[in-house]
């Protein structure tokens, strides 16, 4: 029962182990996605990054169906589908066509799976549409097993992968190695998308990877502090997701999806006309239109 | 030890179905201003490619410094042929030109100084520092050929490539960007490439041309290329160069059937 003291509210949320683990895991794939997903902003992979987390979808309803966890299911498919699109080509996000075609494929034999599963249908369910509340500290520990290793990787590739999405001509006249960095950032993205399923599930993967970076983008012009703040949006998402949903009937996703949807449009719309005007002329090229 | 920076000698270059020019033998030293100038699809930036190292020569030598061109030499500064940046990115230029100089380091340094002030520095350069904190998305076409030319120059190159940098131009901005180039050709020494669609707003500035079309390259100072005598005697038929009281020349008689070998 919620008695609106802050601090008693807190304190007996986290009472219950499942809601500790929730918070724990949510808040390592919260960061996770809000760094990776300013990557698949910046690159304009939004749908190869939708593609991932509905190839993972067969992969989770396979695992199910044998009885293992949905996590290596969901890990197995999305970076098998992230080694595929990096060998479709440097020109791989430009190719919505064959993702799209993989994806409905996936995506049917995901069902066929579900179908032969006799267990509940609320694995399908959960694996849609998240399951936060249900994880177990050993997937806590998995998660944060992965979310170390993305960070990591990103802290390594950071510099590289920022040039080459930003500019990939010259990055590749300047001999950068295009094709590793692109599959490693497929790979990023699959395996941050796979542990995010866990959270909003495979159909409101957007709401973590793309949602906050996007909305970023809007309030800093320097990528390590847009990276930053996209974090923090998805944080807050995440954390203020969990906190009513523990207090009311309805979904943790839906309140995260609603929470970063809302910011989105506040800095979208209302942002703009609060914030303090700029000069645009410049000295040498005086007036502009 | 020549004091050439860029030679080549009987170069062909091509596909391995296709040669697309061939014979070509140039030299350009240090602090040249040089214009390329030819049909669509005659290979002028199929040049760019051999010298950048992203495509090997058919057959004959090109050396950058007396070496075969390798890819990501640091002493060359590249400009690629595009249209814009996606008008929604907003990064800041200076991120960008930044990159141009530290964008090939691994491991995680977003903060240091030292990059910074070259980045700024480099911007200066080609006068636009009061840029340097506007987005990458709401810059002109002017404006952002400047920036594009900052993250060519912050490694301090001694080559410089640009790929039709003056294209989508108008005529003002065309003359700014030409001076810019010009002042950063004789106050560094640096060797500029430049592709270009016309000659003209070029030649005050050129000490050499170079015409590639049909196959074939033709080099040397402009007033020796582009005539009647040489550019026929070159390609084998009749090719006139006009030229009008202000100095503008016309190239008639080979843009025609461009592609074709001769």
């Amino acid at each position: 029962m919620i008695d609106y003291n802050l601090l008693a509210d807190l304190q007996q949320m986290w009472h219950y182990q499942f809601m500790q683990h929730a918070f724990e895991a949510g808040t390592i794939v919260a960061i996770i996605a809000g760094i990776t997903g300013y990557f698949v902003v910046l690159r304009r992979s939004a749908f190869v990054a939708h593609a991932f987390s509905e190839i993972g979808f067969a992969g989770a309803a396979g695992a199910v169906l044998l009885g293992i966890a949905p996590i290596f299911g969901l890990l197995l498919g999305s970076t098998m589908g992230g080694l595929a699109i990096s060998a479709l080509g440097r020109r791989a996000k430009n190719r919505d066509t064959q993702i799209g075609i993989v994806l409905a494929f996936s995506l049917g034999l995901g069902l066929l799976f579900i179908s032969l599963y006799t267990g509940y249908a609320t694995e399908a369910y959960s694996i849609l549409f998240g399951e936060i509340l249900g994880i177990s500290s050993s997937s806590v520990l998995l998660t944060l097993f992965f979310g170390l290793v993305i960070l990591c990787a990103v802290a390594v590739i950071y510099r590289p992968l920022l040039f080459a999405s930003l500019d990939e001509e010259v990055a590749e006249a300047k001999g950068m190695p295009m094709v590793f960095l692109g599959t490693v950032f497929m790979l990023l993205v699959a395996v941050a998308v796979s542990i995010a399923v866990q959270i909003v599930g495979v159909l409101l993967i957007f709401s973590l990877m793309v949602t906050p970076a996007a909305t970023a983008q809007y309030l800093a012009k320097r990528p390590q502090i847009a990276i930053i703040i996209s974090v923090l949006i998805s944080l807050i998402a995440t954390w203020s997701g969990l906190f009513v949903a523990f207090y009311t009937p309805y979904p943790v996703s839906f309140f995260i999806t609603t929470i970063a949807f809302s910011l989105y449009l506040i800095v979208r719309f209302v942002y703009p006309r609060i914030r303090p005007a700029r000069i645009t002329q410049t000295k040498y090229e005086g007036i502009r239109k | 030890m020549s004091t050439n920076l860029i030679t080549a000698d009987n170069l062909a270059a091509g596909y391995r179905e296709k040669t697309v020019w061939s014979d070509a033998n140039f030299s350009f030293g240090r602090g040249e201003f040089i214009a390329i100038i030819g049909p669509n699809g005659a290979g002028k930036t199929t040049l760019f490619r051999l010298l950048l190292g992203l495509q090997q020569p058919l057959s004959g030598t090109v050396k950058i410094f007396d070496a075969p061109p390798t890819r990501g030499n640091t002493r060359i500064g590249y400009v690629p042929q595009r249209h814009v940046i996606d008008s929604d990115t907003n990064i800041e230029c200076l991120e960008l030109v930044r990159l141009g100089l530290s964008g090939k380091k691994w491991g995680f340094n977003p903060f240091s100084n030292k990059e910074r002030d070259a980045a700024l520095a480099a911007l200066e350069g080609v006068g636009a520092a009061e840029l340097a904190h506007r987005p990458l998305g709401a810059l002109s076409g002017g404006e952002l050929q400047r920036i594009f030319l900052a993250e060519a120059l912050v490694s301090n190159p001694d080559i410089l490539l640009l790929d039709e940098p003056l294209s989508n131009m108008d005529l003002r901005r065309e003359t700014e960007l030409l001076h810019l180039v010009n002042d950063v050709v004789r106050s560094r020494g640096v060797t500029a490439l430049l592709i270009a669609h016309n000659i003209n707003p070029l030649l005050p500035h050129l000490d050499k041309v170079m015409y590639i079309a049909n196959g074939r390259v033709a080099t040397g100072k402009p007033s020796e290329v582009l005539t009647s005598e040489s550019l026929s005697a070159l390609y084998g038929v009749q090719v006139e160069v006009l030229r009008d009281p202000h100095g503008n020349v016309a190239i008639i008689g080979v843009e025609e059937h461009h592609g074709d070998m001769v």
